[in-house]
């Protein structure tokens, strides 16, 4: 097999591997606080929030950072479908990590809530009062959720597929390290 | 290089690393549905007791869950600064809080008659200045039934009426109150508890304990009450017949002025228990006076603007902290989901209850 040539810049790597380590951490926090009347509800809530709006920057630090650096070319020999499979798969990854902190952020500004992100600071509201709008937000936040740790299980199962069985240099591309 | 390999050698290579992702993959699935409930079936969960609710009353459409009887009420905090010296919040600060509020009977029946239940509720948001909130919810009695969120989902099964009945199982309720002593202070009280004729009359308590942080961090737990100013006539029921004399009520004492009730603020004593809503604290407890809560104007709900307010006990302003009660967050996690119910089903999205022909004005 041919193997890809070079690597994902340090920056592009960096982010990958924090984001990936908060992105699935929110997953989790999530659903975890969904589904809990305990005080973990009220802490993992408090993390939340917050940790929304650090992925949103991260992520827009990350679109900047992937548009001036294009990644190293798929191997050559990759199916056409796994390539497309790769790329849209990409590309929904960045949508829904700019527009899952965007839309609890204008959902609980469509519920009348304060976007409090500590005790004390606080985000200004970035839609109007309305309550049917903060009905179809909610959900659609917990649909893009789900889409979302969907999407990430089929990256990471991909990144292994490349990295045990095609062993193409895909996985080291963003490991860093150049295999053999 | 991968070619060098005979065919055999890399199926079985292959077949361990599909064996490792399919492995990975599935155990990652796995904590998920741990973590999200699908897979811990007996946690107890918002959705739990929001559909317990549903359970022992129906459902009616676009109506909270609990507490679904109620009229909206706006007016003012006049705040006289006492306050100050114990929570960094801006509502303690010398001056006017705008309020939006909402009086209330508890039950999920937004028909049921006013003389049901003993109980009537106030929920208040402050709105700040600065932007941050502080939304409370009360109630007219000295302490809650259950100090904890599974003994009140234990109490929401043993209440569910039976169906050949339609009324609860008096057996499976003495069996509930039994095996729950804690419930003994509110039972006392309910014993003699008559519902009263007006909304105005009433003392609501936050029954939860709070935590109260000063300007050098120093935490203080409490509790507060609103204290009515109107003392009259509390004993009555209404005239014959008549099941909805509250909101008249309210209506009709604000046609002649605002209500008045007192905001106070009961400091605990070291070692008194925040984490109990059955225990009250001793009466000796110092109480301080933050100002006056002015109620000057009523709505019907399907209108007003308390409607599409979730009075979750946990939005708070710097300043004013939860306390350990385990309630809190359950109340603040199933709040939410009634939340979400009733504006999913204003919002008329797939899959929810359908608005009874009532709730239109």
């Amino acid at each position: 097999m041919t193997p890809a040539t070079g690597t994902f810049t340090l920056p592009a790597r960096v982010l990958h591997w924090l984001m990936a380590l908060l992105i699935v951490a929110m997953l989790f926090i999530g659903v975890g606080m969904v589904e809990s009347v305990s005080e973990r509800h009220e802490w993992l809530l408090a993390i939340h929030k917050p940790l929304g709006i650090a992925i949103l920057l991260l992520a827009i630090v990350r679109l900047a950072v992937r548009l001036r650096h294009p990644p190293p070319p798929l191997p050559a020999d990759l199916p056409a479908l796994q390539k497309l499979a790769a790329l849209a798969s990409h590309w929904l990854l960045y949508f829904l990590m700019l527009a899952m902190p965007l839309i609890g952020w204008a959902m609980l500004s469509a519920g009348g809530y304060p976007v409090m992100l500590g005790t004390s600071l606080r985000l200004p509201p970035i839609f109007p009062t309305s309550a049917v709008a903060f009905a179809v937000l909610r959900h659609l936040h917990e649909w893009f959720a789900m889409l979302l740790f969907l999407t990430f299980l089929a990256h990471m199962g991909a990144a292994l597929y490349h990295g045990l069985i095609r062993r193409d240099g895909v996985l080291s591309s963003m490991v860093g390290r150049r295999s053999t | 290089m991968q070619e060098e390999l005979s065919v055999p050698a890399r199926r079985k290579g292959n077949a361990g690393s599909w064996a490792l992702i399919g492995a990975v993959v599935a155990v990652t699935v796995a904590a998920f549905g741990y973590v999200g409930g699908w897979l811990a079936p007996h946690r107890l969960t918002p959705e739990k007791l929001i559909d317990q609710f549903q359970h022992n009353a129906g459902t009616f459409a676009g109506y909270r869950r609990n507490h679904a009887k109620g009229v909206c009420v706006a007016g003012y905090f006049d705040s006289n600064g006492q306050a100050l010296a114990y929570s960094t919040a801006q509502v303690f600060a010398p001056g006017r809080t705008p309020v939006v509020g909402r009086f209330a009977i508890p039950g999920s029946n937004p028909y049921a008659p006013d003389g049901s239940v003993p109980i009537r509720s106030m929920a208040l948001r402050f709105a700040q200045p600065n932007g941050q909130q502080w939304r409370t919810g009360m109630n007219s009695m000295p302490v809650f039934p259950v100090a904890t969120p599974q003994a009140f989902y234990a109490q929401l099964q043993a209440q569910q009426p039976d169906p050949a009945t339609g009324k609860p199982d008096p057996a499976k309720v003495a069996a509930f109150f039994a095996a729950h002593p804690e419930t003994a202070a509110f039972r006392a009280w309910a014993k003699t508890a008559r519902p009263s004729a007006s909304f105005a009359t009433e003392s609501y308590e936050s029954l939860n304990a709070f935590v109260f942080v000063d300007a050098y961090g120093k935490r203080q737990p409490v509790r507060w009450r609103m204290l009515p100013q109107a003392t009259d006539g509390g004993g009555g029921a209404g005239k014959a017949g008549d099941v909805d004399y509250l909101a008249a009520d309210l209506a009709a004492r604000l046609a002649h002025g605002p209500l008045r009730w007192q905001l106070q603020i009961t400091l605990a004593n070291p070692g008194d228990p925040t984490n109990d809503a059955t225990k009250t604290w001793p009466s000796d407890r110092r109480t301080i006076d933050a100002g006056t809560l002015v109620i000057d104007a009523t709505t019907p709900q399907q209108n007003g603007e308390c409607r599409d307010i979730n009075y979750d006990p946990l939005v708070l302003p710097a300043g004013i902290v939860a306390s350990d009660d385990p309630l809190l967050p359950a109340r603040s996690a199933a709040y939410a989901d009634s939340y979400l119910r009733r504006t999913s089903e204003e919002a008329h999205l797939p899959g929810t209850a359908a608005a009874h022909t009532e709730k239109q004005p």
